[in-house]
């Protein structure tokens, strides 16, 4: 029997409808299997930075790896744009990461120093309360600077990733939703079998899984242990107002709409994707010391969304050391890390290997921690 | 007061009913187009409405209860007073 497609890929979230939208625009047959609402989605309710300053720092692989997808976003956008006439929202121009205190300053610069004596491809200033002024007008008393970096950007997430479906559709890929992967399994001649729980069957010379918090189970069928757990953040956004913040930062982003997102909290909540008024008041309060005109908008909705966390924070990029062709993807940063999934690494899915995923990313990082 | 002008209302009355029942339909102008806009839901999720109420901006006329003494304004383009710039 042959295979339907040369990649299906579990997860329709941004990293694997990049792959999926990756690997079809260069000819690859692709089936895109996501589970659908009922699913915990982080594409849906993230934060939209691509950030950059201090990611990776102590790990070389991943802060170079970063750094690319860093630099690839300007065309990844432009891409998306010209293929689907969507508009990612993509704003480059430098992140703003504030500082309230000169102990955070002095924090900042060491980070500046770690990241040059690391060889980060990436410009990170330090900007003093007046210099910061200029560019960030409005800003409260408390805060007395900010470093800046040349790499960091904002998107719509949301955009984003209708715009890789969309585009995923044009070049013919086919997306089936209210799909619930249940079994994975090699196939007898070639290729891979991915099965729900009634039985409908799909199948792929290759298998990416990229399905969120959903992919622990998946994997663990072929044999890959990757101890995915969930870590809830929390944002609110405001009603509209009248633009004032033109830079991504770290706490606060001010939408091309006008909605003001403050966020996001960390936490430990299970599965749980509420909301508690305390955390919430908490980002109300360190966006009005940022911007204390804030204090008079409207708070217009709060929700909480699930990171998926590898037990250290870092990429999983595998290949199923029994079943060759099936490949896991997750990582924590998976709006900034898009352009390069979609780019590069799709296509070296759909032809059966890793591409340039780095190869200290690999799961069994774990086991040797543990052992 | 609607820019300058004196509404009645009754007790209870949302501000948007009063205003409307006066004959005012023109509430704002959007910040994109400047075309002009007035209430259209009723119930407070299309922000349609939105006024400078005693000087906040983006109040919502339907979610808001008239009262006596308020200084309501047409509101032209986005919200400033939460941008930092107090028009
Ligand atoms: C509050 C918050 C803020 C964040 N901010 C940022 C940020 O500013 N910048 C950044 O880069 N990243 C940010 N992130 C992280 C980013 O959102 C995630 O890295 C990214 O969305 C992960 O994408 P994904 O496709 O792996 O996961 P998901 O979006 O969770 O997608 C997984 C998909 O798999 C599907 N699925 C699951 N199980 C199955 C199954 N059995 N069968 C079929 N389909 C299945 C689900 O339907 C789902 O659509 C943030 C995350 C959170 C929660």
């Amino acid at each position: 029997m042959t295979p339907d497609s040369d990649l299906i890929v579990i997860g329709g979230g941004l990293i694997g409808s990049a792959l999926a939208w990756g690997a079809q625009r260069k000819g690859a047959r692709v089936t895109l299997l996501d589970e659908g609402d009922v699913a915990y989605r982080a594409s849906r309710g993230n934060f939209g930075l691509v950030w950059l300053q201090g990611k990776g720092l102590g790990h070389p692989d991943y802060m170079h790896w970063s750094i690319k997808a860093g630099q690839l976003w300007p065309e990844f956008s432009a891409t998306l744009y010209e293929e689907t006439g969507i508009d990612t929202g993509w704003r480059g121009g430098g992140g703003l990461h504030f500082c309230l205190s000169e102990k955070e300053m002095e924090a900042r610069r060491h980070l500046i120093a770690r990241s040059r004596e690391e060889g980060a491809a990436i410009r990170i200033e330090l900007l003093d309360r007046e210099a910061l002024s200029e560019i960030a007008p409005g800003i409260g008393p408390e805060v007395c600077g900010a470093s800046i970096s040349d790499l960091d950007g904002e998107v719509s997430p949301l955009l984003t990733l209708r715009a890789l479906q969309n585009g995923f559709r044009k070049h013919g890929g086919r997306i089936v939703v209210d799909f619930t992967a249940e079994q994975v399994r090699r196939n007898r001649d070639a290729g891979f079998i991915v099965k729900s729980a009634d039985g409908t069957e799909f199948s792929g010379r290759h298998l990416a899984i990229a399905a969120g918090l959903g992919a622990n189970r998946l994997a663990a069928q072929l044999g890959l242990e990757l101890g995915l757990r969930p870590e809830r953040g929390q944002i609110v956004v405001t009603d509209r107002i009248a633009p004032f913040l033109r830079h991504p930062t770290n706490m606060i982003r001010q939408t091309r709409e006008g909605t003001v997102l403050l966020g996001s909290s960390h936490e430990d909540a299970g599965f749980s994707t509420g909301t508690d008024m305390e955390t919430v008041s908490g980002l109300c309060r360190a966006g009005t010391r940022l911007f204390p005109a804030l204090r008079a908008a409207r708070l217009v909705r709060a929700w909480g969304a699930l990171r998926i966390m590898s037990a250290d924070g870092l990429p999983i990029y595998d290949e199923a050391p029994d079943a060759p062709g099936a490949f896991v993807v997750t990582c924590h940063s998976g709006v900034t890390l898009a352009s390069l999934h979609g780019l590069e690494l799709g296509p070296a899915l759909a032809e059966g290997h890793l591409g340039p995923a780095p190869r200290s990313m690999r799961s069994k990082r774990f086991a040797l921690q543990t052992a | 007061m609607f820019e300058g002008r004196a509404i009645p209302f009754r007790p209870g009355q949302s501000l948007a009913g009063a205003l409307m029942a006066a004959g005012v339909v023109h509430f704002r102008r959007t910040p994109v187009s400047g075309s002009e806009r007035g209430p259209w839901c009723l119930m407070g999720i299309c922000y349609e409405c939105l006024l400078r109420v005693d000087g906040s901006d983006n109040q919502r006329a339907c979610m808001t209860a008239a009262r006596p003494g308020m200084k309501t304004e047409r509101q032209d383009g986005a919200r400033l007073d939460a941008a930092g710039e107090q028009a």
